[in-house]
């Protein structure tokens, strides 16, 4: 299987991204830079963290006009897996793949942590490796967070289970985030379960040696379902 | 045609948290402006355009507002004042 990940102008995940396909999970990966004006044939589309166009106007304001981004709207519309990550997760909203959009943390400071995440959707083609409440480890290093969304939407996204991660706080209880994002909210899929976008960074869990391997759970779930 | 100038004013939408404008608004509080109640930060721009007349350069930053300038779930614009650039 091959993964396509976005470098934009200040994108600075992509590399571990890569890391994480290449390296740790044996599969494939090619660079597209956001200039290019086709997939390279990628399966699935990563956005990556980073500060694209340095968060000009708002974070992932800019990004969503590159020319690739063209592509990566088609690939979803037609069903393709596409996996934003936090700065990804900005660019997937501002792109309107996902609704709603990420505000500055209400702590008004740059978080760098490792948090807990409650599975809430296990049923996804991002998280089918997991299990519905289990706790995963990931980390977050975001300024501009805080998920937000009217509430009809919030209760969309609620009823229809495409509220797939939730920040945990101590004692696995919910209510606690790191950000101030909406009902705790870290990570949503599209209507159509295609466009997975969160905050955290399942790309930066993939190894115990650096705190957490709850990443890899995430990317073998695409490749058991991409793949099959 | 002729050239515009247009200013705006982007402002967080009502009701949503800004965390930036209560931040600004308590060191203000501390500095003894006990006169100020909410304050909210946004961003001010300036455009310089081309157009026919001036309800068409503001009917054209409208359009920007809504395409690019504000986010249409967290913000509100208002443009400020047109004039001959």
């Amino acid at each position: 299987m091959k993964f396509g990940i976005v470098t934009f102008p200040g994108s600075n995940c992509d590399h571990d991204a890569y890391h994480a396909i290449v390296d740790v999970l044996h599969e494939q990966a090619v660079y597209l830079w956001h200039k290019d004006h086709d997939l390279a044939g990628a399966d699935v589309v990563i956005l990556p963290g980073g500060f694209s166009y340095g968060d000009y106007l708002r974070p992932g304001a800019i990004a969503r006009f590159s020319p690739i981004m063209t592509e990566v709207v088609a690939h979803a519309k037609r069903g393709g897996p596409v996996l934003g990550i936090c700065n990804g997760f900005q660019i997937a909203c501002e792109a309107g793949l996902l609704p709603g959009a990420l505000l500055r943390n209400a702590s008004l400071k740059f978080v760098s942590q490792p948090v807990r995440l409650r599975v809430e959707n296990a049923d996804t083609m991002f998280t089918n490796r997991y299990r519905t409440g289990q706790i995963l480890t990931m980390p977050v290093a975001h300024g501009d967070g805080r998920y937000t969304a009217d509430d009809s939407t919030l209760d969309r996204l609620e009823g229809d289970g495409h509220v797939v991660l939730r920040y945990a706080g101590e004692g696995d209880t919910l209510g606690w985030s790191p950000n101030g994002a909406m009902r705790g909210i870290a990570g949503i899929v599209s209507a159509e379960g295609n466009v997975l976008g969160l905050m955290p960074h399942p790309e930066r869990a993939m190894s115990a040696m650096i705190g957490s391997v709850d990443g890899i759970g995430m990317f073998e779930s695409m490749l058991a379902r991409v793949a099959a | 045609m002729s050239r515009f100038r247009v200013s705006l004013h982007i402002v967080p939408r009502r009701g949503l948290l800004d965390p930036q404008g209560k931040a600004v608004a308590d060191a203000l509080h501390t500095l003894g402006f006990k006169s100020v109640g909410d304050v909210h930060v946004g961003r001010h721009l300036v455009l310089e355009i081309t157009a026919a007349t001036a309800s068409d350069a503001e009917k054209d930053v409208r359009a920007m507002c809504e395409r690019l300038l504000a986010n249409p779930v967290t913000e509100d614009f208002e443009i400020a004042a047109v004039s001959t650039a």
